[in-house]
């Protein structure tokens, strides 16, 4: 993006013009998500700097609403169901979605493109759709209501992750490593565990996270599908934001943006390794 | 290890070659299958089967018929000209006793109450006579509730005793039938359904132009700096991609409001004066400015991903070629980048017009979307078959650019991150 030496007056304007706007851009991406932290600390119960906040008076920022979450018996009993429905809902997809990833990235599956098209589907659907046709089904065969319920429907709706990154990552996949590995003597379990595992594993792993953050972060299924034993985090998020406003929802607000950070540190790790372990360095 | 020299080729053990090649790629399709079944068969269950059963719903129509058989059955050989004579009134009186016993007038009763406001309580106050009533009933039920003596009721009665119906659709797009049997538009003052549809689908167009403006510049910039530089800045668009949804509509609650971080910051620069603070929340402003925050990074990466793919010295050989800088963009660098405008702007199209949670918390009531409606007739009024006629249709729409979405980009060529 350097520019040339031979460029006119006109294109060093412009070139600083559009470097800006793209500065603005990047502001208007990550400028509201930083804007919480600080609010998050108010020691008034408002969405917006205090007068004390602006001028840095320690008296103007608190710890109350980090300490109304972590003491909220709801707020801990909807993180718990969060927890739970989103690890078994993950454990279910990544099961389910890599044996298919497997059968998806031979190249003798039949109607690939259209299974391919179906198993996607969940991500494309909007999600008021989806949740009013599960809720109807659900209610039908007395899974409305229940953790079984919810715990499908967030499978269901982390499938598609799964299926994209192992397929993706199946198909890098060099086959003749395989052989190779046969042919230096080692047996088919072995080949498995030493040479084929790693390579796949990074690709896995960040379907389920995928999944689970999918899992993690989804309200309008569990709106109609739960019951008030199943509140889960985002539903308790949604009540807060819609009845009564407190920043308790930016203590939380902030904590979630800290897991996102944490999580996309970790997939950046495992995109790294997948680069490593196959021999492709970053350039 | 076969005979190269006679034909036919066979394997060792004497089969044909191109035998037991079909065989062994036969092998391999059914593993293949095999491999991808449970999941078919998981997704078949839990998604695919509840998405036909709310297509069924949509038409389904069991209440006139199966809690009003004798009355269906009496209206038969009605010539619908004028209200029907005692033994039609009769069989209505045995069906509602039979009714009352099973107790589900109810749910007759609200289905009733869709079509012909006032059916509700028609029933509910006959029912609540049912004991005492002596024949003959005609007069009787008439004096009960005047909806008996309309002639409109019956007709209603009799066209709503097949098991299925389009009602639900012609409500959904602000249609009813007329009492003589034809479709025509609900009064004004209930027409809500196709202004919503109109509405959601504008305003996503507007969100997927908005997204598009703000991600070109982001995606060449992406695209043409050094890989260690644009990996850094990519975080940046990947942070809010990865952050709960909630958080981010919970972020411009907290900006654009009234009380807001915006507009203090705009008093307190004396641009706005403190009674007059922008209203940039719970209209359609609201919407659409969240709404473009959190789709623009489905715009950013189709982008990005087809901008990597074109080489600099093209835009260097049309400068060389004498083209001016502009012109230049406009005929070699833009016509190539146009496989990603479609991808991310389809993309971006689908995901908003489907959007629930921003619209509902921050849409107030000018900025709501269809999807609100699905959730009010699903949650307030209960109705539910017209929620899943509503659904319905946007599924559709959203089947429809799907579709052009795979035939043009492929959904294998989708990537995360």
């Amino acid at each position: 993006m350097a520019l040339p030496s031979y460029a006119t007056t006109g294109e060093r304007v412009w070139h600083y013009v559009f470097l800006t706007l793209c500065g603005l851009i990047f502001l208007f991406l990550i400028g509201p998500l930083l804007i919480i932290i600080p609010l998050s600390f108010n020691a008034e119960p408002y969405f917006t700097f205090s007068e004390a906040m602006l001028s840095f008076d320690p008296a103007g920022y608190s710890l109350r609403w980090y300490e109304d979450f972590f003491t909220s018996s709801a707020w801990l009993n909807a993180i718990k169901n969060s927890f739970i429905v989103g690890i078994a809902s993950t454990l279910l997809a990544t099961i389910l979605g890599t044996i298919a990833a497997l059968g998806l990235s031979s190249r003798f599956m039949p109607a690939r493109g259209a299974i391919m098209a179906l198993l996607i589907s969940p991500m494309i659907v909007p999600l008021i759709i989806s949740a009013a046709a599960m809720f109807f089904f659900f209610s039908k065969i007395n899974l409305a209501q229940t953790y079984l319920g919810v715990i499908l429907a967030h499978t269901v709706l982390g499938i598609p992750f799964v299926v994209i990154t192992v397929t993706a990552t199946l198909s890098s996949f060099d086959t003749t490593l395989i052989r190779a590995a046969h042919s230096l003597g080692a047996n088919p379990t072995r080949t498995f565990f030493k040479v084929v595992l790693p390579l796949v594993t990074p690709g896995v792993v960040s379907g389920a996270l995928f999944a689970f953050i999918t899992s993690f972060d989804e309200v309008v299924v569990v709106l109609f599908i739960a019951g008030p034993e199943q509140r889960t985090m985002p539903i308790q998020m949604w009540s807060g934001i819609r009845e009564q406003i407190s920043p308790t929802i930016l203590a939380v607000a902030t904590l979630l943006v800290i897991l996102s950070m944490l999580l996309l540190a970790i997939l950046e790790l495992l995109r790294r390794r997948g680069e490593r372990l196959r021999g492709l360095t970053p350039g | 290890m076969s005979d190269s020299s006679t034909p036919p080729l066979t394997t060792a053990d004497g089969v044909p070659l191109k035998v037991s090649l079909r065989r062994a790629v036969r092998r391999s399709k059914l593993k293949a299958l095999l491999l991808v079944s449970p999941l078919l068969l998981f997704l078949g269950i839990a998604f695919v089967m509840p998405i036909f059963d709310m297509l069924w719903r949509s038409v389904d129509n069991p209440e006139v018929s199966t809690t009003l058989p004798r009355t269906v059955s009496a209206l038969e050989d009605w010539d619908g000209e004028s209200v029907p004579d005692e033994p039609v009134f009769a069989a209505l009186v045995e069906d509602l006793q039979e009714g009352q016993k099973e107790r589900n007038l109810g749910l007759l009763s609200s289905r009733l109450n869709y079509e012909k406001s006032g059916m509700r309580s028609a029933v509910s106050r006959t029912a609540r006579r049912l004991r005492t009533l002596e024949p003959p009933y005609r007069e009787t039920l008439i004096e009960i509730n005047d909806a008996w003596g309309e002639l409109d009721t019956w007709q209603l009665i009799q066209r709503e005793s097949s098991p299925y119906t389009l009602s639900y659709y012609l409500a959904a797009m602000d249609r009813q039938f007329s009492p003589q049997g034809e479709i025509v538009k609900v009064p004004e003052y209930l027409q809500i359904h196709a202004t919503l549809f109109w509405r959601t689908f504008w305003m996503s167009a507007v969100i997927t132009l908005a997204t598009l403006v703000l991600g070109y510049p982001i995606a060449f910039l992406l695209a043409n700096l050094p890989l260690r530089q644009s990996n850094l800045l990519m975080i940046l668009v990947l942070l809010p991609f990865w952050t709960s949804l909630l958080v981010r509509t919970t972020t411009w609650i907290a900006i654009l409001q009234s009380q807001g971080v915006l507009n203090d910051v705009m008093v307190a620069l004396g641009v706005i004066a403190d009674e007059a603070r922008w209203q940039l929340i719970h209209n359609k402003t609201g919407t659409i400015i969240a709404m473009t925050h959190i789709l623009l990074p489905f715009m950013i990466l189709p982008l990005y991903s087809v901008m990597k793919t074109i080489p600099p010295s093209y835009m260097r050989a049309a400068r060389s070629l004498g083209g001016r800088p502009f012109l230049c963009f406009r005929r070699v660098y833009f016509p190539l980048t146009i496989p990603g405008i479609a991808a991310g702007g389809i993309l971006v199209f689908i995901l908003s017009i489907g959007y629930y949670i921003t619209p509902a918390l921050v849409g107030g009531q000018s900025g709501r979307f269809i999807t609100n409606y699905i959730a009010y007739h699903m949650q307030t009024s209960l109705n539910w078959g017209l929620a899943a006629a509503i659904a319905s249709i946007l599924l559709l729409v959203v089947v429809v650019f799907y579709w052009i979405f795979n035939r043009l980009i492929g959904v294998d060529k989708v990537k995360l991150g």
